[in-house]
């Protein structure tokens, strides 16, 4: 068997019964990088020395005995977790230059923990986008094809090489952050697992921000157990992040054979929106299906202000970026153009140094916040957000997750919704509204379309009860036994 | 409410990037679809709503008031685009 195809507890296992070497493992995965990374594009920056060095230390833990379950695991790192000694671009042009001299608090943690890093993963231009085609590094190749075709298709985004190296087996396991669906989008694109825990669950310090009330990291994996074991060791208090939970974290994998029986799943009547994708709502049915079966009591719930989340989300996102980005100004580090002047200097670094998506969003955000504005766009989508927020609580009165699909449809084509901005942005329908309520979501793989492309559910917990999450993910992993693989990865 | 060629180069200033008129033009329909899109939010009645400004629901910390790092200017100036000595440098600004 291919050590390629274990998953992350198996291998873990394996480490440590020294049945495989942390050192055969990278290596593999190294070759399978070198072989597949130049048509898939899914990391900007590979590491392989690095890897290798981690790898060795790794197995002088494991002959040690003071390996952990991470000691040995190869892992994609997004390209937004700031690496001591390791250029950090955040998929810009701005950043091209940046080598940061500390490391996130996410990534320290893994190192810790003693797992390998592969190399740095590819993404949207700071995280903007659904299709990571505005990488400034270029797009990244889905490994998965529509039947019958070889059209290149979009593994989703912003953590769309996270999403692709791991699919791929290009990558055991990878890092991603989520915003407004970042995570679970290209999940669902690529068939695997990942989730976006609650805000303030992981650390926010060393990752580039985008959107500071939003942002939050997560892992991206094969099965949800591999998600688990990841999130055991990348959630935690930091006092370096303000908005870091001070919030005992759990044995998450503990949850995973909690089963559903009893637990009240709610289905909310307003994602059943017109004109969906009917292979997305069949599948929809089938999870309702198959939690009923496992011994769940599901119940229709509403969530009235579902229809806002978008419109709220392209208010508040863009607001928030355009503040954040202010810092790329061409003096302290990144790239920079000369001008005749300072202020000249920082326009012409500002317009070379980003993309098309992040200038629209700078500017989107610097009007809203604008004078004369502010009331009217900015406040206005605040007081949205906080009846979203609102609608959430009142169904977690009644039930203790809900169900709904991950996206809107299955993967696209690399240069499909390019019409317009607002068409890219229908993709995060689904998503953005856990993201702006700051409670936890989980997508899961759950079939394929009649295309042959996978489709994922979305699980939807309380803040800081990503148990439930994991505990209903796992339910539906079992029953729908997704076990299709794309057909570009690494054998 | 749809922005004109002006107000989209005014914004493109308080933004501080450089835009030439190609880019307004594209620029002005582009920002205009999202406006456009965002606009519904008008027809929701937020009458007596707190804003949610965070993404937590908890009140911000506190930290005593005291140094906890320091002496690493080398190390924030490593990436600096250009520098004199142990300061950042910058095109002239007052003449």
């Amino acid at each position: 068997m291919s050590l390629l195809t274990l998953t992350l507890a198996q291998a873990s296992k394996a480490l440590h019964t020294g049945e495989i070497s942390a050192t055969a493992l990278t290596t593999a995965y190294i070759k399978a990088i070198e072989e597949l990374n130049p048509r898939l594009n899914a990391f900007i920056t590979p590491t392989p020395e690095l890897a290798l060095a981690q790898a060795k230390a790794a197995d002088a833990r494991l002959q040690a005995g003071t390996a952990t379950a991470l000691t040995g695991i190869p892992i994609a790192m997004k390209d937004l977790f700031c690496t001591e000694g390791v250029r950090t671009t955040a998929a810009s042009k701005i950043l091209s230059p940046f080598v940061p001299p500390y490391e996130s608090t996410v990534s320290a943690k893994l190192k810790a923990a003693g797992a390998v890093t592969l190399g740095k993963a590819n993404l949207d231009e700071f995280a903007m986008g659904s299709s990571n085609i505005t990488s400034a590094y270029g797009p990244v190749e889905n490994p998965w094809k529509r039947a019958g075709s070889d059209a290149k298709l979009v593994p989703g985004g912003s953590s769309g090489g996270s999403a692709a190296a791991v699919a791929a087996r290009l990558a055991l396991a990878a890092t991603g952050t989520d915003t407004g669906g970042s995570i679970r989008q290209p999940a669902a694109f690529t068939g695997i697992s990942g989730i976006k825990p609650t805000y303030g669950r992981c650390s926010r310090y060393g990752i580039v921000a985008f959107a500071s009330s939003l942002d939050q990291a997560g892992p991206m994996a094969r099965t949800v157990e591999d998600n688990a074991m990841l999130l055991n060791v990348m959630a935690g208090f930091d006092e370096k992040d303000s908005t870091s939970a001070n919030v005992a974290v759990p044995d998450f994998t503990r949850a995973l054979t909690q089963g559903v029986a009893g637990k009240r799943i709610g289905i909310p009547k307003e994602y059943r929106l017109e004109g969906t994708n009917p292979e997305i709502l069949a599948l929809w049915d089938q999870g309702i299906a198959w939690l009923r079966e496992a011994g769940a009591d599901v119940v229709e719930i509403s969530l009235p202000h579902t229809k806002y989340g978008l419109a709220v989300y392209y208010i508040v996102a863009p607001a928030e970026a355009s503040s954040n980005l202010a810092r790329y100004d061409g003096v302290r580090f990144g790239a920079r153009v000369d001008g005749h002047d300072l202020i000249d200097m920082y326009e012409r670094t500002r317009a070379a140094g980003f993309g098309p998506e992040v200038k629209r969003r700078i500017m989107i955000g610097t009007y809203v916040l604008s004078h004369g504005y502010y009331d009217a766009y900015y406040l206005k989508a605040q007081k949205v957000r906080a009846l979203i927020l609102r609608d959430f609580q009142q169904a977690f009165e009644q039930v203790d997750a809900i169900l709904t699909p991950t996206a809107p449809s299955a993967a696209f084509g690399l240069g499909e919704k390019m019409d317009d901005p607002v068409t890219m942005y229908l993709n995060d329908v689904f998503t953005v509204p856990a993201s702006l309520a700051g409670v936890p979501a989980m997508s899961v793989p759950a079939g394929l379309s009649s295309e042959g492309l996978p489709l994922g559910l979305q699980i939807i917990g309380k803040h800081f009860d990503e148990e439930t999450v994991f505990a209903v993910s796992a339910a539906i992993e079992t029953a729908a036994g997704f076990s299709a693989l794309p057909e570009l990865r690494a054998k | 409410m749809s922005l004109d060629a002006a107000t989209v180069r005014r914004i493109a200033r308080l933004a501080r990037i450089r835009v030439d008129d190609a880019e307004v033009e594209t620029l002005q329909s582009e920002l205009n679809a999202i406006l456009g899109y965002v606009e519904q939010l008008a027809e929701v009645n937020v009458e007596g709503v707190t804003p949610l400004s965070g993404g937590a629901q908890m009140a911000l910390r506190s930290r005593e008031d005291q140094l906890s790092d320091g002496g690493i200017a080398d190390k924030i100036l490593a990436n600096a685009p250009d520098r004199v000595g142990h300061f950042f440098a910058v095109p002239k600004v007052v003449e």
